[in-house]
């Protein structure tokens, strides 16, 4: 397809190698996109769970999660709406922490991630084993906002922010891929930014 | 669920019309090669391509009816934006540009179920389609539509919302014989009385508004289905 008459695009520096195609950076701004209502969630009763295809079914009620090693990731994040956020800093726990209780069994291929409010996802184990993806609570030192799946979110950074599910619940680990939420509703089942996986039918 | 059809590749939209109805809103029509036909809440992406190969797309509601020839969306311009802007300013008649759509599977309104709409602003966009095949169809009576902005000159669509008989809330200025003032939870009430799912479009502090008053109009949670924009504050 040719180029857009008169459309020569915002001013471009050296940050664009940072940039997966068809993204913008949107500087200090978060935006926010949810499909229902933020919930609010009473950590004093608050439990995730990890289930599915683990040799030990987990539950980590959130003292016992804060009484983790801590683990953090410090850089970039990227929305399927085409927003990326450089430099962010997120406090929580490595998913790798929480599994050597739970030990996902030899045959676990996929998870779905499960929020209270009952949205899905669902990610291929390798992109959230090994230093790849986390539990968080803390954005830039200070609690995580309620708007953006505070206070407990799960992160998976290398892949489009949907598969980042807020206010998590649960995790289950099993033997096929089980589309979630926004992959039912025409987004793409793994959601890599340097590729474009943003909708069904993307390579 | 329904079977909801989404467009699976990139084609063209050619601008047959486009209006500027305000300096802040841009409408434009498209003709849009090999069409997949939408269902009244879905978008489409448009990308832009410049001369270099960069690119930029945003999303945007469909505001016309399945039926209708044309594929219509109505675009706020947003200042510093990029999208908007070039929408606004330089778009014209003849124009070509990369179209994806339609998208989306949950925001789309199931015409068997009767429901209340609360749109802000440009929130309203989506609402306008749900609107226009209601009433083709015979099936308004189903449709309840709340349409909330600062000032009518800041709401979209804001006469054929009037003549749909939707509730026009307007928080700065009087209107009829409604003083100036959020949504309040009477109006709500009587609007969302046997409705059994809410549709809420808008930015995100207006969503959080209007998810309190559909709950204490008896709307609970898992009914509302939500399309938020704009940045958190």
């Amino acid at each position: 397809m040719g180029v857009t008459r008169g459309f020569t695009g915002r001013e471009r520096k050296g940050a664009d190698e940072r940039l997966p195609p068809g993204q913008y950076d949107t500087g200090s701004s978060w935006p926010v996109l949810t499909a229902e209502l933020a919930p609010h969630i009473d950590l004093t009763t608050w439990e995730l769970a990890i289930g599915g295809l683990v040799e030990q079914p987990t539950n980590w009620t959130w003292d016992e999660l804060r009484a983790l090693p801590a683990s953090s990731y410090n850089g970039d994040i990227h929305c399927v709406t085409t927003w990326s956020k450089f430099d962010t800093h997120f406090g929580g726990v490595s998913l790798d922490t929480l599994l050597e209780v739970a030990r996902p069994k030899p045959e676990a291929t996929h998870i779905v991630a499960t929020a209270t409010t009952g949205y899905t996802t669902n990610l291929p184990i390798d992109d959230v084993l090994d230093g790849k993806s986390w539990i968080v609570w803390e954005f830039d030192g200070k609690p995580l906002a309620q708007e953006h799946g505070g206070p407990v979110r799960m992160l998976v950074p290398h892949l489009y922010f949907w598969k980042s599910t807020k206010w998590i619940t649960r995790i289950d680990f099993l033997d096929h891929d089980e589309p979630g939420f926004w992959e039912r509703n025409g987004y793409h089942d793994r959601g890599d930014p340097w590729l474009e996986q943003r909708y069904q039918g993307d390579a | 669920m329904t079977s909801v059809p989404v467009g699976r590749s990139w084609t063209t939209g050619i601008v047959r019309e486009i209006e500027r109805p305000t300096d802040q809103l841009v409408k434009i029509r498209f003709e849009v090669a090999d069409r997949t036909p939408h269902r009244p809440g879905q978008h489409y992406v448009v990308r832009l391509r410049a001369p270099d190969d960069y690119t930029a797309q945003r999303s945007y509601s469909i505001a016309s009816d399945p039926d209708d020839p044309l594929v219509e969306i109505m675009v706020e311009v947003l200042p510093r934006g990029e999208v908007s802007p070039f929408l606004h300013e330089i778009a014209e008649v003849g124009d070509e540009f990369e179209l994806r759509g339609p998208i989306g599977r949950w925001f789309v309104w199931n015409d068997d179920v009767p429901s209340i709409c609360i749109g802000g602003g440009s929130g309203v966009v989506p609402f306008v389609s749900m609107m226009r095949y209601a009433q083709r169809t015979g099936i308004d009576p189903r449709l309840r539509v709340i349409a909330s902005a600062q000032t009518r000159e800041r709401l979209p669509y804001v006469d054929e919302l009037e003549s749909y008989g939707a509730l026009v809330a307007l928080t700065r200025e009087n209107h009829h014989d409604r003083v100036a003032a959020h949504i309040y939870p009477d109006e709500v009430k009587a609007l969302a009385f046997g409705a059994q799912r809410a549709y809420v479009c808008g930015s995100v502090g207006f969503v959080s508004f209007a998810g309190r008053i559909l709950g204490d109009a008896g709307i609970s949670d898992e009914n509302v289905r939500v399309e938020q924009f704009g940045p958190s504050a």
